[in-house]
Parts: structure tokens; C-alpha cells; sequence
């Protein structure tokens, strides 16, 4: 066990927590966790919000990020124990034998200086190769991790280059000193699936050509389950099971690792659709005011009463731009909405309370949806005194009615938002917009900046709320797991306009169009060599062409 | 490059508003320039004479743009006291006024930055509790009363620099810096700590980056992630302040000019306000302004430079 490049031994972490109203206190946030990792070997660390990971991994670097401390434990990085050691000697590990790789490039890059500048940095500084030397390994580096134009793009400034590539100049920072391990801090969670598979698979190839070790921290199992050799699965700061990526994925032993594995596993009859739509979107064309060009070109969509219309597209594909249009946010240029039988005023000015209050919306964010300083109770009366003029024992007794739908309960009642999880956060929107007793509700990335768990845990409750009060989803989401497993229609958007619509099951069967073929083929599957062989089959399709 | 224009066109336009407000200012007091001339006793006769003389007779509109062209052409006419010229009494009175603020911020600047620097590498300890208390007691005394201290310190106890700041053109360099030591020292106290506490602000706002977590993974040391990665990205607030204190080197230092006996611009101002000498005041008005438009204008124009997103556009 000598030659291994990292040794963690009973690792354990604190934290320093400021809550309101009490005295700011310590915390321990990882229980002593172990684990070694071989040269050129890749571990994976996966776990949900909250396990410790990306503490874990910075660990690995001697670094606490915030108050965060190390208590104790040992980090062994090629034969000497980090924690015990000088902060020069620290300052000489960081940047040179281990590197990290952020999960959000675009934040971690500086803005004021130049991409090269960056990437050669810590390899200049901690003496590995001369300025020259450095820059002739970053380009290398930069073409070998498929960057457009790889011997110039290092003289950009980082908002120069798109989101993919900067996430792969990062990488290229990383690897640019050679170093022996390189933490990976979900590298790809922040980029569109098409962009994601091209940087899961550049980063893939990097470490293979160059021998480097890695820690690979993610909470999508199905992503690190095609760059791992060992994964260990974390919650709460506690390892729930260590062992090979086939075993994990193949032969989970633990209750936790079987939900993380089979996680996004909701079935859901499709429903047929009705002769009346709720919802009907005619010729929308939109565009923002001071651009010279549309947003959205002649969008044609349906939503039937008590179903799911599904609106999957990546970033920039005008998906929330129509959602905006329809709840009069952003007057159209062109185009019509019937909602309920009657047409719908085009700006938000023109529109009757009961329009207002048969079309509600619910947020990605939860956190910035809701007031901080009024409470669950507060926030879900508001609609009810608003719409319906309730007041005392009357709205009391709904919002404790509505409390029991989402699953929280009357004790949530006097509870702040802050007080809530991320997922009780979104239980209390949901609430809120079923208040006022709609007809459709519009979920805009509801489940995104949720954990997998936690996600299928609304989602599922959406479906049940549907039953129940035969409301209607329009679903705004880039996730196709998602799209899945609560739709009955889907409208697949792409540069603002519909390329495929129908109901699921259509939608979902061949034959493709191209955009929807990507689509669908670049969602991490959960098993083993599955990115290989995506990646094989366009290589093929594009050479058969 | 279309905003710098914009905020070039912007100044002019704000230095045109400022010439009329000191006009119309001047117009609006009761009396006018013959009457300060000629004194509470003066005969109609005389004043009617006088006010034909001076034009005052003309519209104020036509009075207005004849002062504004003859001062575009640096014509700032002559002072009603002593008969000089203003534009020449004032050249001399301003490059002694330049000659102080320059070394004042010569040494203030680099002093109030590097402290900053310092005050965010040791931030909470103990100093960065020692500058931060420096600086705010030294903004804290009245300027004069610092002048007078280092006065009776300096000057008259230890007899290091002379107590009176008078410079004249018999004099080299290094004497007239002997001769402005003291008004620099006190200056300088004076704007230390806005432009101290400004650096540290802004640079503190951004080591909260993520990109500062990305350089102390480099194995950066700590004065390196500052200076390389932090104070680029704080350049536009940290010039927004310099250039307020450099405005205030020029046109706020009445007080220390006075103190120091030093021919500025500031006790030009002061002795011809109260002798009503309106031309004069009009002239040192409208130069005040422009200087505090003008600097301005630069750390505006600096800040616009400083964002890489408008100087390298996609």
C-alpha cells in the first residue's frame, strides 16, 4: 500500500456554522472517511448535496474552503502526510502535484486576464517547465482536448470563448504542470448533454494519454460510472459503500447506492389527448427588446387538461422564453394563446385575476421565489386571501389542507424558509400555486437545482397533486430523465423553434430527427462503457456520411 | 470605444451646465461688479458710467456667451482689484496648486494602495486592525488642526522643515520640496484612509470569487493572489476614489494653503471672495470644475478600459 499516490485515513472535517438567532458553533460535515487511490487510477466520489465530496476532495489539497477546517485524520499525497506539513510545502502540492478542476469554469476563470496566462500559471510558478515550455505543453494540451484553433485561443479572455470550452480550458489548467492527481469537481454538471459528452470524453482521453490519477466528484452516478475505476458512494458526510465501479453499479449491496442507481425509475402511463385543450399556443414569435432578431419563430404547442406538456431544449433553445410569453411576461410579436376557451390578453397588463389565477408558476430557485422573512403560512394564505378572500379559521384550515397535499404537515406552518431543505423549499412553491386553484401550472426547471433523490420525490408528488386536482403541467426542463418519466406530450425545442412534437410515446420512438438523436443518445446511461460506445456510433455515422 | 465618447461628450456637456449654474450664481447676488467697484458710495452717475464701460448693460444671455468664449480662448478676463490679467495670476497660482497635490499623491496613492493590499493579506489581525485605526483618526482630526500639530512638531520643536510653505521661482527642486514637506505630510493624512479603505473593500468584495479559490489552488501565496488576481478585477471602484481625493488635492485645500501660507489656488480663491471680485471668482469657479469634471471623467474612462468584456468584445 506504500506506492499509493493518495492515502486518507479516517479524514474528518468541521465547519464553523452561523445560524440565526443562536450562537455560531462547530460542526463536524465528514466523519472519517478512508480511502486510497493508485496511480493513474480514477476514484469516483458521488453523493448528494450535503455528503461532503467536494470537501473530501479539496482535502486532498490541504484546503478548506470558507471556515472550513480540518480535524483530523491523514491525507497522505506520495508518501508524506499533507495536514502535518509546512504551508510552503503545501503551497509547492497545490498547483504542482495536485490541481483541481471546478464545477463552474466560467466562475473560476479570472476575467481580467488571458485564458493562457491562467493555464500556465501554477506550472511557471511552481518551477515544472519555463514560461515557453508551459505554453507549448498548453497548446498541445488545448488541441488535445478538441478546442477549436488550439494555438491562439489561449490569447482570449475567458468570456470570449462558450461555456464547453472554457470548462475544457480548465482541465487543460489542471493537467498543464503534470500533475499526479487531479481533482475533478463536477467538471460537466453545469453544461447542456450534448456539450457534456464531448468534455466527459476529452477529459476521459486526457487522463488516460497523460497517466494522471483522479478524483472524480459528481452526484449523477451514471456520469462517473464511465470515468471510474473504483467509485465510493458518501452521504452525510459517511461512506455508505466503497468498491469497483461494476460492482456499484452492477451489484449495489446498500439500500442507498440501489435508490442512487435506480433513481429516475417513475413510470407513468401516457394519457390521451383531449378534443379541448386547456392551453393552445398559435404562431408565437417573440423577441426580446433591443435585439435585432426573434427568440422564438412560429411555435405551435398544446396542453390538455390534467396532462404534462413536456418543453425539453439546452440553454439558449427559448424554452423559458416561451414561458414567458405565456404568462404575458413578454408581449409576442405574432402569434395567439387560448387558455381555458378564451384568448389571453398579450401582455401581462391586459389580463383578468382569473387568468392570473387559473395559470400559476412555480420556479427553478425556490429559495429567491418565496419572501424570507414571512412564513410557510404567510407565504401559501397569500393566493387564498388574495383569490378567494379567505380570512381566520377558514384559510387556516386550507393551508393546513394544502400542507398535508405536498406531505409537510401543519407543523411546517410558523416555519421560515430558511428553516427548509431545498426539496421542502419547492414542496411550499407547489403549494402556493395550487392555492389558487389553477388550471395549468407552469414548472419551470423545477427539479434542476434539486438532488436526484429529492427531485424524483417531486416529481412523483406532482403526479399524484395531478390526480388529485387535475391540473395541468406545462414542464419547462433540459432533462430528458425528467421529460420521461412525468410527461403525456413533448415539444422538443432547438434554437427557438419546435423541431419535434407530439405525444411521448412518438416523440420517444424512431425514427429521429438529427437534433432529437443527439439529444436522447447524449444522456448518461447507467452502465459501464456506455460513453464509448456513443461515442463510437457518431464516429461512425459521421464517417458513413 | 463608443462609450469612452460617450463619457467624454457627457463631461463637456455636465462642464457647460456647471459655467452657466456659476454665472446665473454670480448674477443672482445683489449688487454687480460696479457697485463692489466703486463701494456703497458711489454716484449713480459714476456706476451708469462704469456699468457702459463693463457691458453690464447687455443681456445677461449675451454677457454669458461673450465670458464663455473669451474663456474657451483663455481669456478669463482682469481682476477688478489690482487691474492683472486672471488667466496669468491664476497659471502661476494653479502649477503651485498642481505642484502640491502631484507630490501629495504621488506618495498618497501608492501609500493608500499598498496599505490596502496589506490591510486585505492580514485581514482581522492585527494589521489590518492597526492601519484602519491609523487612517480613521488621521481623517478624523480637522485638517488644520494635523497642520498646525506637525507644525509645532516638526517645524518649530525638531526645526526639520520650515513652518511656511512660500516657494518661488529662485528656488530649485529640492528646496521647494523642503518647502512643501509639510502641507504634503498633512494631505496626505488627509486622504490616506478614503482610498486606504476603498482598496479593501473592493479588493475583500473580490477574493469572495470564485476564481481566487482557483489561484490559491495554484499554490499561490497570499500577496500573489492579491496583486495578480484580485486588485486587477478591483481597479474601476479603487480609481473611482483616487480620482475623488486627486480632485480634492486641487480644489479642497483651502484650508491647508491658508495654514501653510502657500500661494495656491486655494488662497487666491479666498482673498478675492472676500474682496468681491467676481471675475476672479467665476474663473477659479469654472477651473475647479472643470479639474473635478475632468479627473472624473478619467476614472470613469478608466473603468470602462479596465473591463475586459468591453475592451475585448466577443
Amino acid at each position: 500500500m506504500s506506492d499509493n499516490l493518495l492515502k486518507v485515513r479516517d479524514l474528518k472535517i468541521g465547519a464553523t456554522v452561523y445560524p440565526p438567532g443562536e450562537k455560531p458553533h462547530d460542526i463536524e460535515i465528514v466523519h472519517g472517511v478512508s480511502f486510497d487511490l493508485e496511480r493513474g487510477k480514477v476514484l469516483g466520489l458521488i453523493g448528494e448535496s450535503g455528503a461532503g465530496k467536494s470537501t473530501i476532495g479539496l482535502a486532498s489539497m490541504a484546503y478548506g474552503r470558507g471556515g472550513v477546517k480540518i480535524t483530523g485524520g491523514e491525507v497522505w499525497v506520495n508518501g508524506r502526510e499533507i495536514l502535518k506539513t509546512s504551508l510552503k510545502d503545501i503551497r509547492n502540492l497545490r498547483g504542482g502535484e495536485v490541481t483541481y478542476v471546478s464545477q463552474s469554469a466560467a466562475a473560476s476563470f479570472n476575467p481580467a486576464k488571458k485564458i493562457m496566462d491562467q493555464v500556465v500559471e501554477a506550472a511557471v510558478e511552481q518551477k515544472k517547465f519555463s514560461r515557453k515550455e508551459a505554453e507549448a505543453r498548453a497548446r498541445e494540451l488545448f488541441a488535445k482536448l478538441g478546442l477549436p484553433d488550439p494555438d491562439n485561443i489561449g490569447e482570449r479572455y475567458p468570456h470570449q470563448v462558450s461555456g464547453g470550452q472554457l470548462q475544457r480550458c480548465m482541465t487543460a489548467l489542471a493537467l498543464c504542470p503534470e500533475p499526479d492527481l487531479v481533482v475533478f469537481d463536477e467538471p460537466t454538471t453545469a453544461l447542456d448533454v450534448t456539450t457534456q459528452i464531448d468534455v466527459l470524453m476529452a477529459i476521459k482521453e486526457a487522463i488516460r494519454d497523460t497517466g494522471v490519477a483522479a478524483l472524480y466528484i459528481t452526484h449523477d452516478l451514471a456520469v462517473v460510472a464511465q470515468v471510474s475505476d473504483d467509485i465510493m458512494v458518501l452521504k452525510m458526510g459517511n461512506t455508505v459503500e466503497y468498491g469497483t465501479t461494476d460492482q456499484i453499479i452492477n451489484n449495489p449491496q446498500e439500500e442507498y447506492t440501489r435508490a442512487l442507481v435506480s433513481v429516475r425509475s417513475i413510470e407513468h402511463e401516457e394519457k390521451k389527448p383531449t378534443p379541448e385543450p386547456v392551453l393552445s399556443v398559435e404562431g408565437i414569435t417573440a423577441r426580446y427588446k433591443g435585439l435585432n432578431f426573434d427568440v422564438l419563430h412560429n411555435v405551435n404547442v398544446d396542453l390538455h387538461p390534467g396532462q404534462t406538456l413536456a418543453v425539453v431544449g439546452e440553454s439558449g433553445s427559448g424554452k423559458s422564453t416561451l414561458a414567458r410569453v405565456i404568462t404575458g411576461l413578454l408581449p409576442p410579436r405574432d402569434g395567439e394563446i387560448t387558455f381555458a376557451g378564451r384568448k389571453l390578453s398579450r401582455d401581462l397588463a391586459g389580463r383578468s385575476r382569473e387568468d392570473l389565477r387559473e395559470l400559476q408558476m412555480i420556479y427553478q430557485m425556490a429559495d429567491v421565489a418565496m419572501n424570507p422573512r414571512q412564513t410557510v403560512g404567510t407565504i401559501i394564505g397569500r393566493p387564498l386571501e388574495f383569490y378567494f378572500n379567505m380570512r381566520g379559521a377558514e384559510k387556516r384550515k386550507r393551508i393546513i389542507e394544502l400542507l398535508d397535499e405536498i406531505e409537510l404537515g401543519e407543523k411546517f406552518m410558523d416555519r421560515y424558509p430558511a428553516e427548509l431543505s431545498g426539496g421542502q423549499k419547492q414542496r411550499v412553491c407547489i403549494a402556493r400555486s395550487l392555492a389558487a386553484k389553477p388550471k395549468m401550472i407552469i414548472c419551470d426547471e423545477v427539479t434542476s437545482a434539486l438532488d436526484p433523490l429529492v427531485a424524483d420525490g417531486i416529481l412523483k408528488l406532482l403526479l399524484d397533486l395531478q390526480k388529485i386536482e387535475d391540473v395541468a403541467y406545462l414542464f419547462i426542463t433540459h432533462d430528458l430523465a425528467t421529460v420521461r418519466a412525468i410527461s403525456d406530450s413533448i415539444a422538443v425545442m432547438y434554437q427557438g423553434r419546435v423541431v419535434r412534437y407530439g405525444p411521448k410515446s412518438q416523440v420517444l420512438s424512431p425514427p429521429f430527427d438529427d437534433y432529437t438523436d443527439l439529444l436522447l443518445s447524449s444522456v448518461p446511461e447507467m452502465h459501464l462503457g456506455w460513453l464509448e460506445e456513443v461515442v463510437a456510433h457518431r464516429k461512425m455515422e459521421s464517417a458513413g456520411n | 470605444m463608443k462609450l469612452v465618447v460617450q463619457r467624454i461628450a457627457l463631461g463637456l456637456l455636465l462642464l457647460l451646465a456647471v459655467s452657466v449654474l456659476i454665472f446665473a450664481g454670480t448674477i443672482i447676488l445683489p449688487g454687480d461688479v460696479a457697485q463692489s467697484i466703486l463701494g456703497q458710495s458711489a454716484t449713480p452717475e459714476a456706476l451708469a458710467n462704469l456699468r457702459e464701460e463693463l457691458g453690464l448693460n447687455e443681456p445677461a444671455i449675451t454677457r454669458y456667451f461673450d465670458w464663455l468664449f473669451a474663456a474657451l480662448q483663455g481669456d478669463l478676463g482682469v481682476a477688478l482689484t489690482n487691474g492683472r490679467d486672471i488667466a496669468e495670476s491664476i497659471g502661476q497660482r494653479m502649477s503651485n496648486t498642481l505642484f502640491l497635490a502631484f507630490w501629495a499623491a504621488l506618495i498618497s496613492v501608492p501609500l493608500a494602495i499598498l496599505l490596502g493590499l496589506i490591510a486585505v493579506r492580514y485581514k482581522d489581525r492585527w494589521p489590518d486592525k492597526a492601519i484602519s485605526a491609523i487612517t480613521l483618526a488621521s481623517i478624523s482630526i480637522p485638517e488644520f488642526l494635523i497642520g498646525y500639530l506637525l507644525m509645532y512638531f516638526i517645524a518649530v520643536k525638531l526645526g526639520w522643515f520650515p513652518s511656511v510653505a512660500m516657494i518661488g521661482d529662485h528656488m530649485n527642486l529640492l528646496q521647494k520640496l523642503q518647502a512643501i514637506a509639510l502641507p504634503v505630510m498633512v494631505l496626505t493624512l488627509v486622504v490616506l484612509a478614503h482610498m486606504m479603505r476603498m482598496t479593501r473593500a473592493a479588493i475583500l468584495n473580490v477574493m469572495q470569487s470564485a476564481y481566487i479559490e482557483t489561484a490559491e489552488l495554484k499554490g499561490l501565496t497570499g500577496f500573489q493572489v492579491i496583486a495578480r488576481h484580485a486588485f486587477p478585477n478591483a481597479i474601476a471602484p479603487i480609481v473611482n476614489v483616487v480620482m475623488l481625493n486627486l480632485a480634492y488635492l486641487v480644489v479642497g485645500v483651502v484650508v491647508i494653503e491658508v495654514v501653510f501660507v502657500y500661494p495656491g489656488m486655494g488662497q487666491y480663491l479666498v482673498d478675492h471672495v472676500s474682496k468681491r471680485d467676481v471675475p476672479v471668482v467665476q474663473a477659479c469657479g469654472l477651473i475647479f470644475a472643470a479639474v473635478y469634471i475632468g479627473l472624473n471623467m478619467i476614472a470613469d474612462i478608466v473603468s470602462i478600459l479596465a473591463n475586459p468584456r468591453l475592451r475585448h468584445p466577443k
